[in-house]
């Protein structure tokens, strides 16, 4: 047992466990936040997604150990930010949205992406999102989307 | 006309972007337990001994001994065991499951399970026939006595992988004698009715619901009936709620995939170059049991000759059985392998007789009153000619051909034309499914599709509940649809066969309608409605003569794509696609449907490899095997042609699975283009395009 203290969603949590359990068990189990998905667990498909000081991880491949002392931010969390608003906005207009189960890793990497690179061509985007597996939509809609929401979003990133 | 087509946002888009939306994995139950399966490591042979460790106190060993019914899961062939009992048919078939309190202890016990075997020697060639389909169209015998010329061609395909992102699972309670299931599925009364029969109990005593589900593209179709029934087992002898979700490895070892095929066609070719007769066989690999594989091929079978009408036909078709995995349903069920075949078939018959390949295809092109291939008749306008039209507009189809042949960069452009049948092939609706659908209306005036459709992110729910509030002049507010549970849903048939807008659509447009004539405002009222198939249909399933399908969606793709000099690696540059849907009930949703589905066929083309050795797949993860990535897409283009259904809600057809049934002919086509060579296999990895090159 160690002590890993971090801040989740803004609120500090501190945790006596195993360093090297799989965070995205952390986050599900221990924290019951069910919005990052486990899709492939070796961290290719990004469904696990989360921010650690505003930087896109896949949760699934890190051990709790990493996240001590830093801010951890899921999309429980972010979905409260004026960001999220306007890029659920962008995902709702343009039907980005299909089975769901990418979704909220996807939303993450777009925040990561655009904090990165507020004005991305759709080329970048491409890149940017090439973590982030989706099997329905031909991410076609999908980079649409994120082209409306840096256009609507422009001066928030 | 109705403007219903007009894109709303989706009903439980808020809720998925959010994470909000719970899926299997996500649910709790207190004094949850978890289940793994422990499976064969051998294709072939038969089960010697079984040594277990002493269990601990609150771990279960659950396996055939248990089945209180019958050890077979119930589809249309009932070959396939619950759980193995003597004789093992493929690597990874299931033995029995451990149950425990903790992961960890289930773990310990499964690590110190050991089986031994009997080997014998597996087959994984073509050559055990289980199945064997024939039919006719007109004279074919006597055509190839009078053709000019005869020309033959072999084709392949692999298998494809569903690579839906949620893995297959199941968590199941029990509460007195009912076992309750919640799970990531498309047929809640499949599994069901496969339940009762495993467990040999009252229908009252199963009760299915679908969890949110996070892809399918037939995945979900039959295979979880199998885990349904397995965790039905545990859960009567354990007494405990159970959790059987899958992790990605197992998944893929495991679940069924997309029949790899090799199909040979055959054109007897008269004076003027036409073709009045073919032969095919369609070869499918079903796997180790035949599950819905019969079903598989009699669709390969009937999409013969694709959007081409040839009045003279003999088509025969096997399904193999070999000691792999089982394959099954997934998007498309038999026609991405026809239509693979048929369109590169004729482009190569172009070739050889020195035609040209757009004027050639033209020529045989299906018109409205030709005969199907199974001598029924295309009863509905056609408007293929003005599609095509339009495709090679958008997309520059012929100035860029004319480059690209003349030109020594390695660029093509490839188009395929396709149908695929909407609904259940033949009389499969009205005999086997019979669908039902109920809708309630409370005192509020509000109303609620009680019916067993499941959106599996195909925007079922949204487009379902516009047609009522159409009909009903409801806002759509006013209109409930929640995940099916069959305690309260009757069964209004899978999700599959894109049939959910067009029948189960059609049904709830019928049923709205009458609530709307017996409108009384304030009062709870009920309609139930069943399917009746249009008195046109007319099929015989022993001959395989008449209408196979109510209706047709039609749709045209054209792909670009660049090869690589150096590595011949393919980069698709961009995609066009036109479809007939009848009428789209949602435009977004259904150009959605179109990128996601053309990418799916696409990427079947040339990018997504699946093999085994001895029968164990080689490919178990996303890293194994490649889906594209937001990179590996290119920008798609889809125009959508109007062209109502009388039979269809509004007009709606079928368009689910015909937005993946041309993509590989057509990536195919641009890449023989590109390296001026004959492609007759896909996935048309770089590998293989070196061995093309090589064989100057």
């Amino acid at each position: 047992m160690t002590k890993i203290t971090f801040t989740f969603n803004g609120k500090p949590i501190e945790l006596h466990t195993d360093p090297s359990r799989r965070f995205l068990d952390v986050i599900r189990n221990d924290l019951k936040h069910t919005g990052p998905k486990e899709g492939c667990g070796e961290g290719e498909c990004g469904a696990c997604a989360v921010l650690i000081n505003g930087h896109i991880v896949n949760s699934c491949i890190l051990p709790l150990a990493n996240v001590h002392h830093q801010e951890v931010m899921t999309i429980e969390g972010f979905s409260k930010t004026k960001r999220y608003a306007v890029i659920e906005e962008a995902f709702i207009k343009e039907g980005a949205v299909q089975c769901g189960i990418c979704i909220p890793g996807m939303i993450i990497a777009v925040e990561s992406l655009l904090n990165r690179n507020p004005n991305p061509s759709d080329e970048e985007i491409r890149v940017g999102l090439s973590g982030n597996l989706c099997r329905c939509t031909g991410y076609n809609m999908i980079v649409k989307a994120v082209l409306r929401a840096k256009e609507m979003g422009k001066g928030l990133w | 006309m109705s403007t219903i087509n007009k894109s709303v946002p989706k009903v439980e888009a808020k809720d998925k972007i959010s994470g909000k939306m719970k899926y299997v994995s996500d649910y709790h139950v207190e004094g949850l337990h978890y289940a793994k399966t422990v499976r064969s490591t051998i294709a072939k042979g038969v089960i010697q001994s079984i040594e277990l460790p002493p269990l601990p106190e609150g771990v279960t060993i659950v396996d055939y001994q248990d089945i209180p019914g019958k050890n077979v899961v119930k589809m249309i062939y009932e070959d396939w065991p619950v759980f193995a009992e003597k004789n093992i048919s493929h690597y990874g078939e299931p033995i029995m499951l451990v149950v425990g309190p903790s992961k960890e202890m289930v773990q310990a016990v499964f690590d110190k399970i050991k089986i031994t075997y009997q080997e014998e020697t597996p087959i994984f060639d073509m050559v055990q026939s289980k199945v064997d389909y024939h039919f006719t169209k007109g004279d074919p015998q006597t055509a190839f006595q009078e053709a000019k010329k005869t020309i033959k061609y072999t084709y392949e395909t692999g298998y494809q992988e569903q690579a839906y992102i949620e893995p297959q699972g199941f968590i199941g309670t029990l509460e007195d004698e009912k076992v309750t299931l919640i799970g990531s599925i498309q047929a809640p009364y499949y599994v069901k009715n496969a339940v009762i029969d495993t467990l040999s109990c009252k229908p009252e005593d199963v009760r299915i619901i679908q969890a949110t589900v996070g892809g399918a593209f037939g995945g979900k179709e039959e295979f979880p009936s199998l885990i349904g029934c397995q965790l039905a087992v545990a859960l009567k002898k354990v007494k405990k709620p159970i959790k059987l979700i899958y992790e990605r490895e197992e998944d893929m070892e495991v679940t069924t995939k997309r029949h790899p095929s090799k199909i040979t066609m055959e054109a007897a070719i008269d004076e003027e170059n036409n073709i009045t007769a073919i032969k095919s066989h369609v070869g499918i690999d079903g796997g180790a049991f035949l599950g819905l594989s019969s079903v598989v091929l009699s669709r390969a079978m009937i999409a013969a000759t694709s959007a081409y009408t040839i009045n003279h036909l003999q088509v025969d078709g096997d399904v193999y059985i070999t000691n792999t995995v089982p394959n099954g349903a997934f998007r498309g069920f038999g026609a991405p392998q026809m239509i693979f075949a048929v369109e590169m078939f004729i482009n190569h018959l172009a070739k050889d007789l020195n035609e040209d390949v757009h004027d050639f295809r033209l020529r045989h092109l299906a018109k409205q009153g030709d005969k199907t291939t199974t001598s029924g008749t295309f009863r509905d306008p056609i408007l293929m000619p003005e599609m095509i039209k339009k495709a090679c507009q958008i997309s520059g189809y012929h100035k860029k051909k004319a480059l690209y042949e003349s030109s020594e960069k390695m660029k093509g452009i490839g188009m395929s034309w396709f149908l695929h049948g909407c609904g259940f092939t033949g009389s499969g609706e009205a005999d086997h499914i019979k669908a039902k659908v109920k809708l309630r209306k409370d005192e509020a005036d509000h109303v609620y599709l009680e019916i067993a459709a499941v959106d599996m992110g195909q925007g079922a729910k949204t487009t379902l509940m516009k047609v009522a509030a159409e009909v009903l002049e409801l806002p759509l507010e006013a209109i409930h649809f929640a995940n099916p549970d069959t305690d309260i849903v009757p069964d209004s048939g899978p999700t599959v066969a894109s049939r959910t807008a067009m029948v189960v659509g059609g049904l709830v447009a019928r049923a709205a309608q009458e609530i709307n004539e017996n409108w009384q405002s304030g009062k709870p009222q009920i309609v139930h409605k069943s399917y009746k198939q249009p008195d046109y249909m007319e099929w015989d399933q022993a001959t395989f003569n008449g209408d196979a399908y109510p209706a047709y969606s039609w749709g045209v793709n054209v792909v670009e794509v660049s090869v690589d000099p150096a590595s011949l690696e393919v980069r698709v540059e961009h995609i066009w696609s036109v479809y007939d849907v009848g009428k789209s009930l949602d435009d977004n949703i259904v150009i959605g449907q179109a990128d996601g589905g053309t990418a799916q066929g696409v990427a079947y083309g040339y990018l997504e490899v699946m093999n085994h050795r001895n029968g164990k797949l080689l490919q178990k993860n996303m890293t194994d095997y490649v889906i594209p990535t937001a990179v590996d897409m290119a920008k798609t283009e889809t125009v959508l042609f109007d062209n109502p259904f009388a039979y269809g809600p509004y007009g709606a057809k079928g368009a689910g699975e015909l937005t993946l049934v041309g993509g590989a002919p057509a990536v195919a086509i641009a890449i023989e283009m590109a390296i001026n060579k004959r492609v007759s296999k896909i996935p048309a990895t770089p590998e293989y395009l070196m061995e093309l090159m090589n064989n100057d």
